[in-house]
């Protein structure tokens, strides 16, 4: 009986050690691209600090969405907001990790890093104006690769997507018939092709397709082996899809100059940047009614930024760089308290 | 009699307090059925203003255009609402001689050894997640259908025909056909069940009269059987129809997700339950959360059609 009654205050004690760490949890809803790398931090992050915190992968918008509904401590997004749309919705916006997104194909005989694509045919198959793999406009930038006589089934995300976003973008910059035609968003018209729900619907459509090209992120394509094509960068060399090329474009990338870290890493200078490799971010009120909860959420980040890397890494997604995240930080004074200090410091 | 006689009436009829929870007890279900009324009042009504931008901006080129452009922020419901509509009449016309054949097969013509096993098998299907079906349909019939079925009838096409436009596609299962099917297997368990209970409520009498008048098996089941329970078969079709229209998981995952009209039996499309399920987490313009409300509406207003004609029909059956 005694031991039982034992038992029940020690019950009672542990909901209430509970109920004092909840507290310094955090909510967050947004980018699915991220929920991995985000989950594993926070659980590091938790085990270290006890503080929990609690991500909803609902998708870009939908955290863009919450995050103006103050329904959640922070808001994701691949999507970049505009500095207009930052300042009207009282907002400041930080990256985290990067990525990049990877054209996928399913042509036989052909096997990872032998085609060789420019942002102009990658537009032009996508617009259904190249429509088989031999044709004499693909065969000028792969010569000596025998692509087969097949046409090309164009696959794209029937969801709306960040990935969607960052490669329609991309094709918008080096297409001026994809800009005027079909534009960049997280949807779009599609001119052409299937479309699959999510990276694992897209993957399945294209490896079931003989002659078909898809887009995924880095990490899909990767930890399932696809073939991808190897793309043509601003420096005009053909570069592979892999971290250390991310990492490039990164590098190279100017966040100085970008208000609000506006800035998609499409088509940086340097003769290894991956041309189509974006960054994701997070989106916080530059107000904070809870001066505290504030500052939990940017003390995570912070110690994401000091710790995360290597987990960031082991799950294919490029850490940024050290200069970047001096930036960052630098840009946590304008997230204040009702009395106008900074919350974190 | 006696035994009756006997037994003392210990309480009167009804007290005060019965009267009052027999008030109370109407009360309540009173209010449970006119909640669900208001439920369904206040969701056509937050329907309608959700869509409201949508229908003035566009007006009736809303229903008739397949226009469905995010970034030029043009919307049009009529490819999703062919789609829909295509694919649950296709759904409809594979499942319903199955659904039947399961059902008379059960209840007519099944040795007892065999009934429950099959019929716990129907059963199982109903009670599997869409999702389920969704990725069977992706990652396991598509590629089978597109290798044994389409490449097949597309090789067989001689260019230049009519046949090769019909026929036309992307050779990997995915779209409104396989779509059909999936929905088809969906929806069949719900049909046969039915009709299997509506089958044993025909009086024995009334068969073995039949019977013994001299008919064959499918004559008792054709104008005995079946006759009897037309009524309530009716119902049980529109129920099936009904969840066709609102399916969406599957129907994402393999109807190739394309907007605008199919061109052929082939073609990929878009359904309005699957067009909501793709675009509405990442919807963040005020048009296009507007035009997939509206779309929500439309959704609204067709699957209640479909009811509405089958109590019509079933009224008339009724009367008849």
């Amino acid at each position: 009986m005694f031991k039982r009654y034992l038992t029940a205050i020690a019950a009672v004690l542990s909901l209430a050690g509970a109920g004092a760490a909840q507290a310094a949890d955090i909510s967050g809803a947004g980018a699915t691209f991220p929920a991995p790398v985000y989950a594993k931090w926070a659980e590091a992050y938790q085990a270290q600090t006890g503080n929990r915190l609690n991500y909803q992968a609902i998708g870009s918008g939908g955290g863009i969405k919450q995050i103006g509904a103050s329904t959640v401590d922070f808001g994701a997004t691949d999507k970049p907001l505009k500095p207009d749309d930052l300042a009207a919705g009282g907002l400041a916006m930080f990256p985290t990790v990067i990525g990049g997104v990877v054209p996928v194909m399913n042509l036989p005989g052909i096997k990872a890093g032998e085609v060789k694509l420019t942002g102009p045919q990658l537009a032009d198959i996508y617009r259904g104006v190249i429509k088989r793999w031999d044709d004499p406009l693909l065969a000028k930038t792969n010569p000596g690769v025998k692509l087969p006589a097949m046409p090309i089934t164009v696959v794209h995300r029937s969801d709306g997507s960040g990935t969607s976003f960052v490669f329609t973008t991309y094709l918008s910059m080096k297409a001026a018939h994809w800009a005027s035609e079909v534009g960049a968003n997280d949807s779009v018209k599609w001119p052409t092709g299937l479309g699959g729900k999510g990276n694992d619907g897209v993957a399945a459509y294209v490896k079931q397709t003989p002659g078909a090209i898809g887009y995924v992120e880095y990490a899909y394509a990767k930890q399932n082996g696809m073939t991808y094509a190897l793309m043509q960068n601003k420096a005009g060399k053909f570069v592979t899809p892999d971290a250390a090329n991310f990492k490039a474009a990164a590098a190279n990338a100017n966040w100085k100059a970008a208000p609000g870290f506006y800035l998609l890493l499409l088509d940086q200078p340097g003769a290894d940047a991956w041309p189509i490799t974006a960054a994701t971010f997070i989106l916080v009120h530059t107000k904070q009614e809870d001066a505290a909860k504030g500052r939990n959420v940017l003390a995570f980040f912070d110690w994401c930024y000091k710790n995360g890397d290597a987990a960031a890494a082991q799950l294919d997604y490029v850490p940024l760089p050290a200069a970047v995240k001096d930036l960052v930080r630098a840009s946590w004074s304008k997230v204040v308290s009702p009395d106008g200090k900074p919350v974190y410091k | 009699m006696t035994a009756l006689a006997d037994t003392p009436t210990t309480a009167p009829a009804r007290t005060a307090r019965g009267v009052a929870l027999d008030k109370l007890f109407e009360a309540l279900c009173f209010g449970a059925a006119t909640l669900l009324l208001a439920a369904l009042g206040g969701l056509v009504v937050s329907l309608v203003i959700g869509g409201w931008p949508a229908f003035a901006k566009f007006g009736l080129t809303f229903f008739v255009s397949a226009e469905w452009d995010p970034v030029q922020e043009i919307y049009g419901a009529a490819g999703a609402v062919v789609g829909t509509l295509v694919s649950a009449g296709l759904a409809l016309l594979f499942a319903l001689p199955l659904a039947l054949g399961v059902a008379i097969f059960l209840v007519e013509l099944c040795p007892p050894m065999l009934r429950r096993p099959i019929g716990t098998a129907v059963e199982l299907l109903a009670g599997i997640p869409s999702i389920v079906y969704g990725m069977w349909g992706l990652f396991a019939f598509a590629p089978w259908f597109a290798k044994h079925i389409q490449l097949p009838i597309m090789m067989s096409a001689k260019p230049g025909t009519i046949w090769e436009t019909i026929t036309s596609g992307v050779p990997n299962g995915a779209g409104i056909l396989t779509a059909s099917i999936v929905l088809a297997i969906m929806i069949l368990p719900f049909i046969s069940a039915t009709m299997r209970e509506l089958l044993l409520t025909i009086p024995a009498q009334v068969r073995e009269s039949a019977y013994g008048l001299g008919s064959t098996t499918f004559e008792v089941i054709r104008k005995v059987s079946l006759p009897y329970v037309r009524t309530g078969a009716i119902g049980a079709v529109m129920l099936g129809l009904g969840r066709a229209l609102g399916e969406t998981m599957a129907v994402t995952f393999i109807i190739g997700n394309a907007h605008g009209f199919p061109t052929s039996i082939f073609a990929s499309g878009s359904t309005i339950a699957s067009t909501i399920a793709n675009e509405f987490a990442e919807a963040t313009g005020k048009l296009h959360t507007a035009s997939l409300i509206a779309l929500g509406l439309v959704l609204f207003v067709i699957t209640f059609t479909v009811l509405a004609l089958a109590r019509l029909l079933i009224g008339r059956q009724a009367h008849a």
